[in-house]
């Protein structure tokens, strides 16, 4: 995998869009049912999408709408009803090796038993990586969240976003091609959440893995993304696949405030608007 | 943004002064009930309740003149080898049966009913199984200890956090790792709980095992000294048993604060939501 290079390596958005490679990550036609006993909920009716290698994609939609769901899919944590994901072209049947995932729910997603280091560093003893290369991955991932005082301290000494850190370091030290993210934000304070943005852009620029990002959040999406799929209430579609042509070097300050970045969060938030309305392609019956 | 790590360090002269509230705390009841005990049958000529004086005088001649390699080891190896087979057995049966709904729907009913026969009355059909050898007195500490391990550890088992056990899947753990760092490690707390249960049920059934049939043991010789009418040193074999339970149950506490350190400092830092 790509070391961690030195200073900015900043990629044009726009040119990693027209020069699209193979995709990393494929959605074809996924559609997700849960069935308890004679209860079954249609949290997914039909998902297609993809995302190129080195992309950053921010998935929106609002709560309930499947996105945990889908990403549990993705990881083959979850068997979808019908259709699949595939990841570089090989469907997903299991947690694929070189995927890892920041779960919604950081905090209990870490090991309340393991030291931070400890927990950064299992799953490359999993991955059989050799100790010094380990001791330097492990170093460097928290060093790039800002944890490299904490390596002794245990999950729980630790607060909200500074245990999200250590989620995103470990996914970081791991060395993935592909990133998924299922609201990693949605529990940090305003400030904190602000950093852990621009910390997870730097991140992608700087080791150029996939990102599939998720947030029921529109500005995050379109702060993040290159692109941003926005999905649809429950039973939950693609409603659009907006491209972010916002510059490639953003700054919570001007970014922001951008005519342009006002237009596209209009944008993306009029379309689940309308779609709450009930407009939505066709034969979708609204029941939120 | 950080939260408190531990309690702010206090001057020594404080720490002195609430060490000294905590032993008081914690001695003051036996320290009164002995004190009270030793009045009562000061003047006792009851042959029944000698008094505590006698009871102690004859306390270092019963036992440090030989009776402890004879008597009191060949018991806390008894206790040592039922006890840490109940726990091998107990926490490896507990993990399998709380890893597999199906097989917890299977086997819950019944364990529920193994877990619900006093273990005492298992002592005379085992003597039928196993004789009256020390493999017996195991065996009746290993059918009361298992219980409280064996269930506790389905519970710990199963309450794992989901959030967790998708981590050890998407990092692609191997078995190994997973049953140790995420299943066992996890279901520590409940193990913990288990087994200190245990230890006094398997306390209680060593000395019953050594009741039934035995030719030594510490259950053997407290009864020995009751038919010979040698009641000073029946109490004093009380006396040794309630101090060896209470040495077994602070070693425990020992072990424990060093293996669920993480356990109480989650506890005491509970976060709320997510
Ligand atoms: N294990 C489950 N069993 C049944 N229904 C579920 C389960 N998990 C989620 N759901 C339902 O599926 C829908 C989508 O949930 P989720 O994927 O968590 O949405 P989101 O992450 O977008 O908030 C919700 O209606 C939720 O109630
Ligand atoms: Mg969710």
């Amino acid at each position: 995998m790509t070391e961690p290079r030195q200073g900015t390596d900043v990629t044009d958005s726009s040119a990693t869009l027209t020069d699209p490679a193979a995709p990393m990550l494929d959605v074809r036609g996924l559609k997700k049912v849960y069935t308890s006993g004679k209860r079954s909920v249609e949290a997914i009716r039909d998902l297609t999408f993809s995302v190129g290698a080195g992309e950053l994609v921010c998935l929106v939609g609002p709560s309930g709408c499947g996105k945990t769901t889908l990403l549990r899919c993705i990881s083959g944590l979850l068997q979808c009803t019908a259709g699949e994901a595939a990841l570089e072209g090989k469907r997903v049947s299991g947690p694929p090796p070189g995927m890892a995932v920041v779960f919604q729910e950081y905090g209990r997603s870490l090991f309340p038993w393991l030291t931070v280091w400890q927990n950064v560093e299992l799953p490359l003893k999993e991955k059989k990586v050799p100790r010094a290369e380990r001791k330097r991955l492990v170093t460097d991932a928290l060093a790039a969240v800002g944890l490299a005082d904490s390596h002794t301290a245990h999950p729980w000494q630790l607060s909200g976003g500074m245990q999200q850190r250590v989620a995103i370091a470990r996914a970081v030290a791991y060395e993935p091609q592909v990133l998924l993210m299922d609201e990693p934000f949605a529990a940090v304070d305003a400030q904190t959440r602000a950093d852990l943005e621009d910390l997870v852009r730097s991140l992608w620029q700087r080791l150029g893995v996939t990102v599939l990002f998720v947030t029921h959040d529109i500005d995050e999406a379109v702060y993040l993304g290159q692109r941003v799929i926005v999905l649809s209430n429950s039973p939950t579609v693609v409603l659009e696949d907006v491209i972010i042509d916002l510059p490639a070097e953003r700054d919570q300050l001007t970014t922001r405030s951008l005519p342009r970045f006002a237009e596209l969060r209009a944008h993306v938030y009029e379309r689940i608007q309308q779609a709450k309305g009930g407009h939505r392609p066709a034969g979708v019956e609204s029941d939120a | 943004m950080t939260s408190t790590i531990g309690v702010a360090r206090r001057s020594e002269s404080s720490l002195l002064i609430a060490w000294a509230k905590r032993a008081l705390l914690v001695l003051g009841l036996p320290i009164v009930l002995i004190v009270a005990w030793w009045l009562a049958t000061a003047n006792s000529t009851s042959f029944y309740w000698p008094p505590l004086r006698t009871i102690l005088e004859v306390f270092g001649a019963t036992w440090f003149e030989g009776r402890m390699g004879t008597d009191v080891a060949p018991s806390l190896v008894r206790l040592g080898a039922g006890y840490a087979l109940a726990l091998v057995l107990g926490v490896t049966v507990g993990v399998a049966v709380g890893s597999s709904p199906t097989l917890r729907a299977v086997v819950e009913p019944v364990l529920e009913f193994f877990r619900a026969i006093p273990p005492p009355v298992l002592v005379p059909v085992l003597i039928l199984f196993a004789g009256i050898g020390d493999g017996m007195k195991v065996l009746v500490i290993v059918s009361g200890a298992i219980w409280p391990i064996l269930l506790n550890t389905v519970e710990g088992v199963r309450s794992i956090d989901e959030v967790l056990r998708d981590t050890a899947r998407c990092y692609r753990f191997r078995r190994r790792a997973r049953l140790l760092h995420l299943v066992l490690r996890g279901a520590s707390p409940q193990i913990v709980t288990g087994a200190r249960q245990a230890l006094s049920i398997a306390i209680i059934l060593m000395v019953i095992s050594e009741m039934f049939a035995a030719t030594n043991g510490l259950g053997f010789s407290i009864i020995q000294f009751q038919r010979s009418f040698a009641i000073p040193q029946m109490f004093s074999g009380i006396i040794l048993l309630g101090l060896i339970g209470v040495a077994l149950s602070l070693l425990f506490r020992v072990v424990e604060s060093r293996a669920m350190a993480w356990h109480r400092g989650l506890h005491h830092t509970q976060r709320g939501g997510n």
